[in-house]
């Protein structure tokens, strides 16, 4: 009569700790699982061999250990990089991609931290480049010394991105117009708001749909210009942009966790009736959030001109929402982001010779997609059980 | 065997959730025509095996008996096609909807074609059958709370329960509407139904039940103890696992200073509604009034007037010389003006913030805990070490975040940072709502505690137990307006009921 069966079944269950741990494996798992879906997705547009690919792409984005070997010798026998390896050549294309995406990342994950959602990061960095450019060509003589000029281009890329990105705060603040909305239909106002001044309009110069190559003193110095002294250097675009991201995000890092500041903004992003009972502004600081996260992003526009010399029709979109990735793939953690950052900026070099062209936001959007899956991961856990089973009188069986 | 039938049993249920076993191996059976009272502290178990019952959580281990057999219950749908229907502590209703439409909400039938007016009808006639009157055609926004009640209780006769599951039922009534509440329950009781009534308040219990089971942490501590004989000290015992003291412990006040003066307030509720309607009143440091009422009369408005969470639409404000109104800087006022907020997890504290984060949401603004932009880390980290030895906190460390922490200790963290700081006023709702027996007690001795250090405390309670012992002037709030006022000592509890109820107190 008293038979007792076990068996197990699986539960999901709330997980009640939050080991750091999961974080950093639900993201690294989320890119594994995204390339292997990916995979399938290269494999479905033709590549044969998609690990192949996957190779290919590194090597574009990164080089390969050969390239960085030749490049170091290069560097130490102060001779130029040998013909047919590209030395530092990838890791250089990487580092001016990765600046402007880790400026708009960093943008995000301030504003998503109080839980605002900001993606309109994008047209915050066309507002920011177009300012800056402004400051380049026409307020400023070609003249002008280097490091005022690119310093006054940076102010006004941040005050651009602070008014575009305070436009939706100061609605959301003041009349709780969803922020969603207006940050992304900002963009394509950025978008044409550029179109009409580079492409039709009084900046173009003739039918080049382009404002002409900047004076000197409004461009990064990139590591060439010193290839005269040291040969290795010989082609190499990177400057010194990518310190903009870096500091920024240390920068933003001690916000967080340091000051007041980011003490208020993490508290009204967890619980914003906790902010209004401890007396904290919350009109104030979405209007503050929304614009430093504009600024940030327009930061990261006067940077990508910079970059370019020039500002011109085919100034890239995507960028900003490239930022919302890395900012969801970093976990919201500004020094995380940097590395992501710099990865995404191997994959945006990488797949730009790959066919089809868009592999690049494929796989952008395949890993946004599974990392925000993988989170299951860490808000639950996955648990066998075994199953006690009382006894069960016979007579109660046939009533079953 | 015993002569009567048992309408269900339930053997050795075990229900885990993580971290904790809420409930371990429990036996409970309810006969049919009892009301059968389920007993015990907040967190004993009482709605989870009740939840069990009724189809919304399926057990780890255990059997469910309906007239004696064996079923397996995979959703509330098929609990109530077995004749078992719960009545939630928070109700499931539609708002914008009509009575009758809430009813049916849900069911199987009719398939395609609602004809309303029949469903109206067979409403109207099972509320005049069990005397629970409610206007069918009625929205249910339009309805008092104890109406809404009355519409959930339709609803589950509507769909045929023999076996009525009541959770805290009385939580939100007045001693009045209560009274009809028992009237109608024993009714049902005659016509053959079965009533679990799930409570921890034990006036009610041993009025209106037949018999008692009593849980303790997860496990049946007396089972099917009959009501009649047993003392309300007897039952507390049981419940609590040790003898509990009724009174408590105070000196008389010495109201000092008018901290808080307020005069003419209005404000409207969420739905722009007039809420509070000339609310006149004072607290003197050092006394403790304690404002009555049935939910929903205005106390929340009340809380968050006072304390800028809600902006009033007229009236002044003064706390000490200072003027609470659209200029005063809320965030500064923090140490002056402590709040105990209704809802601890919502309002008064921030869940993924840890103990030492949370314990600075008033303070982090200025010295020791901040100069300037930053946050002084160390400073923060004294700062909590103190409160959790001083309040008695129990947490593993600082740094955990307080959504791990017992409701019991999350009010613990509330209260350290709330009362630490010696506040003029202190504005507390419900501060022991949810906690157990034990947490009360301390809840208790802290606000008196404060009360002698002269800070002002205006208590706002639905406990009327609780008012009478730690107030020492009562305000009676009815629809936004002052019903009564009296001193607590001596105030007779009907009277207070009446006042709640409407009536005004005799001139």
């Amino acid at each position: 009569m008293n038979q007792l069966a076990s068996s197990y079944r699986i539960r999901i269950e709330t997980r009640l700790d939050n080991p750091g741990w999961t974080r950093v494996v639900s993201s690294i798992l989320g890119v594994i699982l995204a390339l292997v879906v990916g995979g399938f997705v290269l494999r479905a547009a033709g590549a044969t061999d998609p690990i192949g690919t996957y190779q290919e792409i590194f090597k574009e984005g990164f080089g390969t250990p050969a390239d960085w070997q030749a490049g170091v010798t290069a560097l130490l026998t102060n001779t130029d990089c040998p013909k047919g390896l590209l030395c530092f050549g990838p890791l250089s294309d990487t580092l001016v991609k990765t600046s402007p995406i880790l400026l708009t990342a960093l943008a995000c994950i301030l504003a998503f931290r109080m839980k605002l959602w900001n993606i309109g990061a994008d047209g915050q960095m066309f507002m920011g480049a177009w300012a800056a450019t402004a400051v380049a060509i026409f307020i400023f003589p070609p003249g002008t010394d280097r490091v005022l000029m690119l310093g006054v281009m940076a102010l006004a890329g941040i005050l651009a991105g602070f008014i575009y990105g305070a436009i939706p705060g100061f609605l959301k603040a003041r009349l709780n117009i969803n922020e969603i909305i207006i940050t992304l239909m900002l963009n394509y106002i950025a978008y044409k708001w550029l179109e009409y001044f580079v492409v039709v309009g009084p900046w173009s110069i003739g039918d080049f749909e382009s404002t002409g190559r900047f004076p000197v003193s409004a461009t990064w110095p990139r590591l060439t210009e010193a290839a005269k002294s040291i040969p290795a250097l010989s082609g190499l675009t990177a400057h010194p942009g990518i310190f903009l991201g870096i500091i920024a995000a240390i920068v933003l890092a001690w916000i967080f966790k340091r000051s007041r500041w980011g003490y208020e903004i993490r508290v009204i992003g967890n619980n914003p009736k906790a902010a209004r009972y401890a007396g904290i502004s919350l009109a104030r600081n979405t209007l503050l959030v929304m614009g430093v996260s504009g600024a940030l992003a327009g930061l990261a526009g006067m940077n990508e001109v910079a970059a370019l010399r020039e500002l011109n029709g085919r100034f890239q979109r995507g960028l900003g929402f490239t930022g919302v990735i890395i900012a969801w793939l970093a976990r919201l953690n500004p020094l995380a982001a940097i590395l992501v950052a710099f990865l995404f900026g191997g994959l945006l070099v990488g797949t730009q010779l790959i066919q089809p062209q868009g592999i690049a936001s494929m796989l952008q959007g395949v890993i946004l997609f599974v990392v925000v899956g993988t989170e299951l991961l860490f808000r639950y856990r996955i648990r066998f059980e075994k199953i006690e089973r009382v006894a069960i009188a016979p007579e109660a069986l046939h009533d079953g | 065997m015993t002569e009567a039938i048992n309408a269900i049993e339930m053997h050795s249920i075990v229900k885990r959730f993580p971290g904790v076993v809420a409930n371990d191996h429990v036996d409970f059976a309810c006969q049919v025509g009892e009301v059968h009272a389920l007993l015990g502290e907040n967190g004993a178990g009482k709605s989870t095996l009740m939840n069990v019952l009724a189809g919304m959580y399926r057990p780890e281990a255990g059997e469910i008996l309906v007239s004696g057999k064996r079923v397996v219950l995979h959703s509330p749908q098929e609990a109530i096609a077995h004749g078992i229907g719960m009545v939630h502590q928070h109700f499931m209703l539609v708002p914008p909807h009509s009575v009758a439409e809430n009813i049916v909400l849900g069911l199987n039938q009719p398939r395609f074609l609602l004809n309303l007016s029949h469903i109206e009808e067979q409403v109207a006639a099972l509320s005049e059958q069990y005397g629970l009157s409610v206007n069918p055609r009625a929205k249910i926004w339009e309805l008092s709370v104890g109406e809404q009640q009355r519409v959930e209780v339709l609803k589950m006769l509507y769909r045929g329960a023999k076996v009525l599951i009541l959770d805290e039922p009385t939580a939100v009534l007045t001693p009045q509407e209560v009274e009809v509440l028992f009237h109608t329950l024993r009714d049902m009781t005659k016509r053959g139904h079965s009533i679990v009534f799930i409570s921890h308040k034990l006036d009610e219990v041993v009025a209106i039940a037949d018999r008692v089971t009593v849980l303790r942490r997860g496990k049946v501590t007396a089972a099917n103890v009959p009501a009649k004989g047993t003392t309300k000290a007897q039952l507390a015992q049981l419940m609590v696992g040790r003898e509990v003291l009724f009174q408590v412990d105070k000196k008389k006040a010495q109201p000092g200073d008018v901290v808080l003066a307020v005069e003419g307030l209005c404000a409207d509720n969420d739905r722009s509604l007039p809420a509070l309607r000339n609310v006149s009143l004072q607290v003197r440091a050092g006394e403790i009034v304690g404002v009555a009422g049935v939910a929903g009369n205005g106390q929340r408005e009340l809380a968050e007037a006072l304390t800028g969470l809600r902006r009033p639409t007229a009236g002044k404000m003064t706390l000490g010389k200072i003027a609470l109104d659209r200029h005063t800087q809320w965030l500064k006022l923090g140490q002056q003006l402590a709040h105990i907020p209704e809802d601890r997890a919502v309002f008064g504290s921030v869940a993924e913030l840890s103990v030492a984060e949370n314990l600075i949401l008033k303070r982090f603004y200025r010295p020791p805990i901040s100069s300037g932009w930053s946050i002084n880390a160390s400073a923060v980290r004294q700062n909590a070490d103190r409160l959790v030895v001083q309040y008695q906190i129990a947490t593993p460390t600082i740094e955990t975040p307080v959504r791990m922490l017992s409701g019991g200790n999350l009010q613990k963290v509330i209260l350290a940072r709330e009362t630490s700081e010696r506040p003029y006023l202190m504005v507390a709702v419900h501060p022991t709502r949810g906690l157990d027996i034990g947490a009360t007690e301390s809840v208790h001795k802290l606000l008196i505690e404060q009360r002698d250090a002269d800070t002002g405390i205006l208590l706002i309670s639905e406990d009327l137990d609780e008012l009478l012992s730690l107030s020492d002037r009562l305000i009676v709030l009815y629809e936004g307006q002052i019903a009564g006022e009296m001193p607590a000592e001596g105030a007779d509890i009907h009277t207070i009921g009446l006042m709640m109820a409407g009536a005004k107190a005799d001139a």
